[in-house]
């Protein structure tokens, strides 16, 4: 379930830390922000602009860990490693938009379970 | 004394990504700190400029202006450039992590941030940054303000480099008597304000007090920074002085307390001024004849029987500005020849 999707150490301990109120109302900040870095990274590969790429693979990188979602995490910090060129193709996000869905529900699951 | 460690501080938090931003700020509003946040550079180093921080926790990617582009404005900024920064980044490479510390990183914090660690290295910052504002206050405090911003412009070397300037030395009289008279506690009051009165007068007309014995103190005029006319500054500094301990008096007198009186001695002339004594504790000071006459000559003002005793050196630089009655020589221990002794006479201070 949730548990292989976001590590549930690191997001209670983001409970215990933060408070699960202030953690409930992070989740829904970052489903609101995550798809337009999604967004941002399609159009960064369209427009070929690495550096609009680069910074939103960091962010959504940056946020995922924050919340558990390693495997999310460690997908966004591979395609902010190796660039836009190594995301030229036409498949490139989709393994890392799948996962953000997986990511979406699990949050969403856990915050009001 | 106050632990530093655990005492809230304001802070800013400069960080594009909402999600870091709040979590951050939640985290530090949580240890009992006072935040403020900014989405880019560009606005947190106006915020910086405007409002007064103890911290800034910067991210490195931002738009508009991102966290190496403030670093650097930050470092050529006087005002802010002994402000503590924090980068919090996840930023890969350990070539990053350097030059953030090389740009004056005081620290660097992984992201996602961890509670525990963020706790301590911002305590660690800002005791120090408490500790340095204590060291900044203290030689504000006890160096003056020209001393303290010759340390801060030039540094801090021991030995000494030739001036001119005038030297001035006061006491109050039969302070011993005074001090036998009464208990300790109104003893320390009493010099409290004498020195208050005394700083404010000397400091006023751009002298520094560099030393304060019991009664005494010793001031230079025309160091560590050069006064255009530095033998008139320490003469008015010596008028306005004895017209501050008359009002003081009429205070006393009021309180049915006996009135006090002083003694000031001032001479012109070349000296070495700079910082002696060793590399751990050292004071700004001047040396030579200069110094050793005004000396003798507030020493005199027993003898004299007057209130303030010039030099000749003073008296030429005078030109005639302020009233002054020569006394003819006098023989000091310590000078070959007989000096001239000029004192001021009553009534200057009332007539300026």
């Amino acid at each position: 379930m949730s548990d292989a999707t976001i590590d549930r150490a690191t997001f209670e301990e983001l409970q215990d830390a933060a408070g699960a109120d202030f953690v409930k109302d992070l989740v829904q900040t970052f489903l609101e922000e995550a798809p337009a870095m999604l967004k941002a990274l399609r159009e960064a590969i369209a427009s070929e602009n690495a550096d609009a790429f680069r910074r939103a693979a960091h962010s959504l990188k940056s946020n995922s860990l924050t919340f558990g979602a390693l495997a999310l995490g460690a997908m966004a910090r591979d395609q902010e490693l190796a660039g836009l060129a190594a995301a030229q193709h036409e498949n490139a996000l989709d393994a890392l938009e799948s996962e953000y869905a997986r990511v979406a529900a699990a949050l969403t699951e856990l915050t009001h379970g | 004394m106050v632990d530093l460690r655990h005492a809230p501080g304001r802070l800013l938090v400069a960080e594009d990504n909402k999600v870091n931003r709040l979590l951050l700020t939640r985290s530090l509003e949580l240890q009992g700190h006072r935040v403020d946040c900014a989405g880019n550079g560009r606005v947190a180093l106006e915020l910086l400029r405007r409002e007064t921080y103890d911290l800034l926790l910067l991210d490195m990617e931002m738009p508009e202006m991102d966290g190496f582009q403030v670093m650097e404005q930050l470092s050529a900024d006087p005002k802010l450039r002994d402000l503590p920064v924090i980068v919090t980044s996840s930023l890969e490479g350990v070539a990053t992590i350097a030059r953030c510390i090389e740009l004056g990183a005081e620290d660097y914090l992984h992201k996602p941030v961890n509670a525990v660690l963020l706790k301590a290295r911002i305590g660690a910052s800002l005791e120090k940054k408490r500790l340095r504002d204590q060291q900044k206050e203290l030689v504000r405090r006890f160096a003056t303000s020209e001393v303290a911003q010759d340390l801060q412009q030039s540094g801090f070397a021991l030995g000494g480099r030739r001036i001119r300037g005038a030297v001035m030395f006061s006491d109050i009289r039969s302070f011993t008597a005074l001090v036998e008279s009464q208990p300790p506690e109104e003893t320390i009051e009493l010099l409290n304000t004498y020195y208050a009165l005394m700083f404010d007068a000397i400091n006023g007309h751009g002298g520094v007090v560099n030393q304060m014995i019991g009664d005494g103190l010793m001031a230079i005029f025309g160091a560590p920074l050069p006064l255009p006319d530095p033998s008139a500054a320490a003469v008015r500094a010596a008028l306005e002085m004895v017209e501050m301990i008359g009002l003081l008096n009429t205070e006393r007198i009021a309180a049915g307390k006996p009135e006090i009186r002083i003694g000031v001695g001032i001479a012109t002339g070349d000296m070495v001024a700079g910082y002696t004594g060793t590399q751990q504790r050292a004071t700004y000071t001047c040396i030579g004849d200069t110094v050793n006459l005004a000396a003798r000559l507030e020493a005199h003002t027993k003898l004299a029987k007057r209130t303030i005793l010039i030099d000749a050196s003073t008296c030429l630089a005078l030109g005639g500005r302020v009233a002054v009655e020569a006394l003819g020589p006098a023989s000091f221990q310590g000078k070959a020849a007989p000096v001239d002794v000029y004192a001021l006479t009553e009534g200057n201070a009332a007539d300026r």
